[in-house]
């Protein structure tokens, strides 16, 4: 007899809802976000908890203790401590902190900015348009480092003087898109009927046009976390961003700078930790760019 | 054209006068501007020989023009830490070594970037493609500085293959030279790749191959030299990268450029050091986005009627 189906042998844990589970599950970046998770947030939110020692106090007796698998490292300070005697696994948890803390007030802010200021630019054109996009192409001009370098040569080094430069180098591009996106959006239907059916101008702009450009503003910002980590390192490296006392990852690559031939690895974790948090928001953003807004494709 | 180009100057000449007004602004916005160009152990002689100098008597617009017109000329004023020398003379005595790395720089990034990205375009999705898309995530996610000391502890400090800082022959060259232009490595690959796609495609280089033409010669010269429009035209982003980035490169290296001038300048508050080299590295910056703004308008007409 002539067989009719080829039946496949199905292993035995291929349950249906088993194999749907993982077929929704395997959807997402998954690895992306566990690094995520795993090296960012968790020890951002809980650093007190999840730090073995207190990041700021170190014991002269315990300089420059190597990591736990180099001969003289103890368990005590799993990745050794700095020159200062504090322990570098506390510093790293604590600069995930400090890091995730100013680059979200600064995306938040300036993308607030940027949204504003792209959406007056979009829906009423005309001069207002011209000035906010002037704005953009020169605030897009300026040479990024070297605002900072200004700022902090005038003001000190501080919280408030890198948030300010990121927030001047962030909104442009959120008043941007949001512009763009605007243009299209305010020609459509129900853009006129809201206006004949009495709605104001400033009602129009955050209740109608808004939540149609609320997805492409979170894959931006998702795409900026990495880059706004990025720089504020590259800035607190230069001894232009965050003061030198605080736990940040670029300041304390800086640190292990001369340290280099006698304990590599007071630099060479912080790195390690900006680069994987980078790339983890970069895979992520990517992914978020594919899913939610594609047309996104090259920003 | 013409309307075009004079447009775009003047929006250039905007931002540059934007960035002087920073700079100019926030050498006040603390109070007397002096506190922040003299050094804490001043006399009051000093304090004196300045404000005649800048004028600082006067009211802020004039200040303000007095400003530009010493700028003008290349006046900003004398260095703190190097007593009796302009900043301006500062800055153009280490030019030429922050020339020289940015130089090098690029030539790295072309000679890595070029034949990686023909070859991930030729050979779309193997593993020529995948390696490219590696390097470009990596090229995006890789601090600059970071990666920098991490080439030193490998080659300087553990292989002792070249040497880990200062300028000098051939091999102080290397390592900064990849620290410096990992990052363009990326953006002129992903470039390079993405136009040689658009290439592959098109009627002259089926005609080339009908013709018989070697497939190496096809890819390499008539491909090639069609595809290498694109990244020339995103020069503005690669010299302004190499510009900011050679801030970094050189502190780490401790290169005697401009980069390291500036940031110990900022160390210890030597303003008018600060103040020279940040307008003269925002001139050229903005100079090269107008240029390659005017060298996509020449190649890409509908831009001029914008």
């Amino acid at each position: 007899m002539p067989q009719l189906t080829t039946t496949r042998t199905l292993p035995w844990y291929a349950v249906p809802w088993v194999i749907d589970g993982w077929h929704k599950v395997k959807r997402y970046p998954l690895l992306p976000l566990a690094i995520l998770l795993f090296f960012l947030v968790i020890p951002a939110i809980f650093a007190p908890w999840v730090a073995p020692h207190e990041p700021f106090q170190g014991s002269l007796s315990s300089r420059l203790i190597p990591p736990v698998w180099q001969h003289g490292g103890t368990m005590e300070h799993i990745l050794g401590t700095d020159k200062l005697g504090r322990d570098m696994l506390s510093r790293i948890v604590y600069g995930a902190r400090v890091s995730l803390t100013v680059s979200l007030i600064a995306i938040f802010v300036g993308g607030i900015i940027g949204t504003v200021l792209g959406l007056m630019s979009g829906y009423f054109g005309g001069r207002t348009d011209s000035v906010i996009m002037r704005l953009v192409d020169i605030s897009l001009a300026l040479p990024t480092i070297l605002l900072a370098l200004v700022l902090v040569a005038a003001v000190g080094p501080s919280f408030g003087t890198v948030i300010t430069v990121l927030i001047v180098l962030l909104w442009a591009r959120y008043a941007r898109l949001v512009r763009g996106e605007t243009l299209a959006i305010k020609e459509l239907d129900f853009i006129a009927r809201a206006r004949v059916a009495g709605a104001s101008h400033t009602r129009i702009m955050f209740r109608y046009i808004f939540p149609n450009v609320v997805n492409s503003l979170i894959v931006l910002a998702t795409l900026q976390v990495g880059y706004v980590i990025l720089l504020e390192s590259a800035l607190s490296f230069l001894g232009a961003g965050l003061p030198r006392a605080e736990p940040a990852w670029g300041v304390m690559v800086a640190d292990g700078r001369e340290l280099i031939v006698t304990a590599w690895w007071v630099s060479m974790f912080p790195g390690l930790a900006i680069m994987l948090t980078v790339l983890a928001l970069n895979l992520l953003g990517d992914w978020l760019r594919d899913h939610l807004d594609p047309k996104l494709r090259n920003l | 054209m013409q309307r075009f180009i004079a447009i775009r100057a003047l929006q250039s000449l905007l931002a540059l006068l934007v960035m002087s007004m920073i700079v100019f602004g926030l050498a006040r916005i603390s109070g007397n501007p002096l506190d922040v160009m003299l050094p804490i152990e001043a006399v009051p002689e000093d304090y004196e020989r300045l404000e005649k100098h800048w004028g600082l008597d006067k009211p802020i617009t004039t200040q303000y023009f007095i400003f530009i017109k010493k700028a003008l000329q290349g006046d900003f004023g004398e260095s703190l830490k190097y007593q009796g020398k302009s900043a301006m003379a500062l800055v153009t005595e280490r030019l030429p070594a922050t020339l020289e790395l940015a130089g090098f720089a690029l030539l790295f990034s072309a000679i890595l970037a070029l034949p990686i990205g023909v070859l991930a375009a030729v050979a779309k999705g193997s593993s020529w493609d995948t390696a490219a898309k590696i390097i470009a995530l990596l090229g995006q996610s890789l601090p600059g500085f970071w990666l920098g000391i991490v080439l030193m502890w490998i080659f300087a400090v553990m292989l002792d293959w070249l040497p880990s800082s200062g300028r000098g022959g051939l091999q102080h060259l290397i390592l900064p030279s990849i620290a410096l232009g990992w990052f363009q490595v990326a953006v002129i690959m992903r470039l390079v790749r993405s136009s040689m796609l658009e290439v592959l495609d098109s009627e002259f280089v089926k005609l080339a191959r009908v013709k018989g033409i070697p497939e190496w010669k096809v890819i390499w010269k008539h491909c090639l030299r069609n595809a290498s429009i694109a990244p020339l035209t995103v020069f503005a982003i690669i010299a302004g990268s190499l510009l900011t980035g050679s801030v970094v490169t050189e502190t780490v290296f401790t290169w005697p450029g401009v980069g390291l001038l500036v940031v110990d300048a900022v160390r210890s508050r030597d303003f008018q050091v600060v103040q020279a080299v940040v307008i003269l590295f925002a001139g050229i910056f903005i100079l090269c986005n107008l240029l390659v703004d005017i060298l996509y308008a020449y190649l890409d007409p509908r831009i001029r009627y914008q």
